[in-house]
């Protein structure tokens, strides 16, 4: 992290003078030519980044060294390495955790989905105004203030076991269908407080001009209010739907064959740890470019609002 | 020139308009006011802003409301609007009642073009989308024939290159010609001015100021509440100055600015004189 960190450095310091070739070429025209002591100062800039990049190196080395010193000379480190971090066994659980990802993928794009729809509906609800929609909002804020309490593996046992247990007729029983139906539940309360929290964020003055215009509450709401409400809560949704891709693997809890749960089955099989370590990173990796993704979104966005303030 | 750009502008230009800036202003010479107020108060919580407001509008005819910060202007143009609750009296547009609850405000809103101080266009949208949504989501027009309207406006306006750039793209003085030609796509019947040049640059009140008085010349009834007492003073027909949310005096801007009634009206305008405004 630190040698990423600084690595910025030497770019940083190295774009003047990329910069200074670059006006070398149109100087021709308006005859610039830079002064010593710009190339001084770029002299001095460039050994400067230079010298931290090393600084950067050094001490990402350090701490690399001193890290794996300290895991593998603790005491339970022979025992540890054979139980966690085992070849053969990682090699055994790969294929089968791979089969139950497939699970957690198909899980994340429906959820994804309707807790999208289901979550801005929600909030829609919670800012209808007027008396007919006095149910309806009521309705939308206990739903949210219920189920943001309410810790997801407790509302996974309750919908998983519980609705089973019902014994109604038609309703499924199926733990992939009722552990996503519980992720949906959960995600929609969070997703719908992020679509408020933007729809609020529009400024009156917004919706007196959409007014002013003769647009009625709904257009107002459909036209003006939403689409730059969404725009503005990209970043955070997008972090929510990062969240939800891992919080998939609590479907195995229901008995759905999901990553963590093919990695339980070889792992219980064989009395090794391995497979979750396995299961671990390959969620890790999957989360990794969701969360780039959503970082890189956010800067976009900001940069473009820092644009419209400069006019 | 001016009459061939009726027929394409205003509705209001199909009356006959030579009469207009004969006429005295407020006493209706017999033509039903497009606006009038009749005792209107309006409260915010203890505060009252307006306070037995009367003013009458007459067709063709611009109407300045003029005063401190803080004298009501603005409450009176939103409450106009029905943006605003009034707390008694009532607001009569064409003769009709729109202050009556039974009314519905938004097919009232569609006779009313605003142009706030803001501006308030819509960033998401770009220019010609903000001029056109109200004309196709509200006035059913097809998309075709609101964007030809859009940009022929726009050329008028001199905004011709613009339509498809982003409002946050343009300066203050074209996102204000925007937000004119945003008002009168609905062709309104009325329009209210609310401090449209206070946000702009001195150098830019110009080119807005001028369209103002274009769509004088072309009998647009309008009424603005302003700081700039040199463009009332041409351009208004009628002058309203509003002190502590009453109308303390209502004439001819001759009138007014001229040879003012009220000892606050005068103390108001010499300190304008004083700070160089007049």
């Amino acid at each position: 992290m630190t040698a990423g960190d600084t690595a910025s450095g030497p770019h940083a310091g190295a774009a003047p003078v990329a910069e200074t070739t670059e006006t070398a070429g149109p100087a021709g025209e308006d005859r610039y030519v830079p002064s010593a002591r710009r190339l001084e100062r770029e002299r001095f800039k460039r050994t400067r980044a230079r010298r931290a990049t090393a600084v950067a190196a050094l001490s990402t080395l350090v701490t690399g060294v001193v890290l794996f010193l300290a895991v593998v000379n603790s005491p339970g480190w022979p025992r540890t390495r054979e139980t966690f971090f085992s070849a053969h066994y990682a090699r055994e659980a790969l294929p089968e955790v791979l089969d139950g990802l497939w699970l957690n993928l198909r899980l994340l794009v429906v959820c994804g989905a309707a807790v999208l729809v289901l979550g801005l509906l929600i909030a829609v609800a919670r800012t209808l105004r007027g008396p007919v929609f006095f149910p309806l909002r009521a309705l939308a804020t206990a739903y949210t203030d219920f189920f943001r309490g309410l810790p997801l593996v407790i509302c996974l046992l309750m919908v998983v076991f519980g609705i089973p247990a019902l014994r109604l007729q038609g309703v499924t029983t199926d733990p992939v269908l009722l552990g996503g139906t519980a992720l949906v539940l959960t995600y929609s309360a969070y997703v719908a407080e992020v679509f408020r929290a933007g729809i609020e964020s529009v400024h009156p003055s917004q919706r007196a001009a959409a007014r002013s215009l003769g647009l009625n509450g709904r257009q107002t709401l459909r036209f003006v209010v939403l689409p730059q409400a969404v725009r503005r809560v990209v970043p955070p949704l997008l972090n929510d739907l990062v969240s939800l891709q891992k919080d998939t693997g609590l479907v195995s809890i229901a008995g759905a064959v999901d990553a963590v749960y093919a990695a339980q089955i070889v792992a219980s099989k064989s009395f090794n740890y391995t497979p979750y370590v396995v299961a671990g990173l390959i969620f890790v990796a999957l989360t990794i470019p969701a969360t780039r993704f959503t970082d890189w979104v956010t800067a976009r966005m900001d940069r473009r609002r820092a644009q419209g303030g400069i006019v | 020139m001016t009459s061939d750009r009726k027929d394409e502008g205003t509705p209001a230009a199909a009356a006959p308009r030579k009469d207009a800036p004969a006429r005295v202003p407020g006493q209706g010479g017999g033509a039903t006011p497009v606006l009038r107020l009749e005792a209107v108060r309006k409260t915010f919580g203890r505060t009252v802003v307006l306070r037995d407001v009367d003013l009458e509008v007459a067709p063709h005819t611009v109407t300045a409301l003029i005063g401190a910060s803080g004298s009501g202007k603005s409450t009176l143009l939103r409450c106009a609007n029905l943006l605003e609750e009034i707390d008694d009296g009532a607001i009569f547009l064409d003769g009709e009642e729109i202050t009556d609850p039974r009314a519905d405000p938004d097919t009232v809103r569609r006779r009313i073009g605003v142009v706030f101080q803001a501006y308030n266009l819509f960033p998401h949208m770009t220019v010609l989308d903000n001029i056109t949504l109200a004309p196709r989501r509200v006035h059913g027009e097809p998309r075709a024939r609101a964007e030809e309207r859009a940009r022929e406006l726009l050329e008028r306006l001199g905004l011709g290159g613009k339509a498809g750039e982003y409002p946050d793209r343009l300066s203050g003085g074209q996102q204000q010609r925007v937000a004119i030609v945003r008002a009168l796509a609905g062709r309104p019947r009325l329009l209210l001015l609310d401090e449209i040049t206070a946000a702009l640059d001195p150098e830019l009140v110009g080119e807005v100021l001028g369209v103002v008085r274009d769509l004088k010349e072309e009998g647009m009834t309008m009424v603005l509440a302003t700081h700039e007492m040199g463009f009332a003073r041409d351009v208004a027909d009628q002058v309203c100055f509003l002190d502590g949310g009453v109308v303390l005096e209502r004439g001819t801007a001759a009138q007014v600015f001229g040879d003012p009634r009220e000892e606050r009206t005068r103390r108001f305008l010499r300190r304008l004189v004083e700070a160089g405004r007049l």
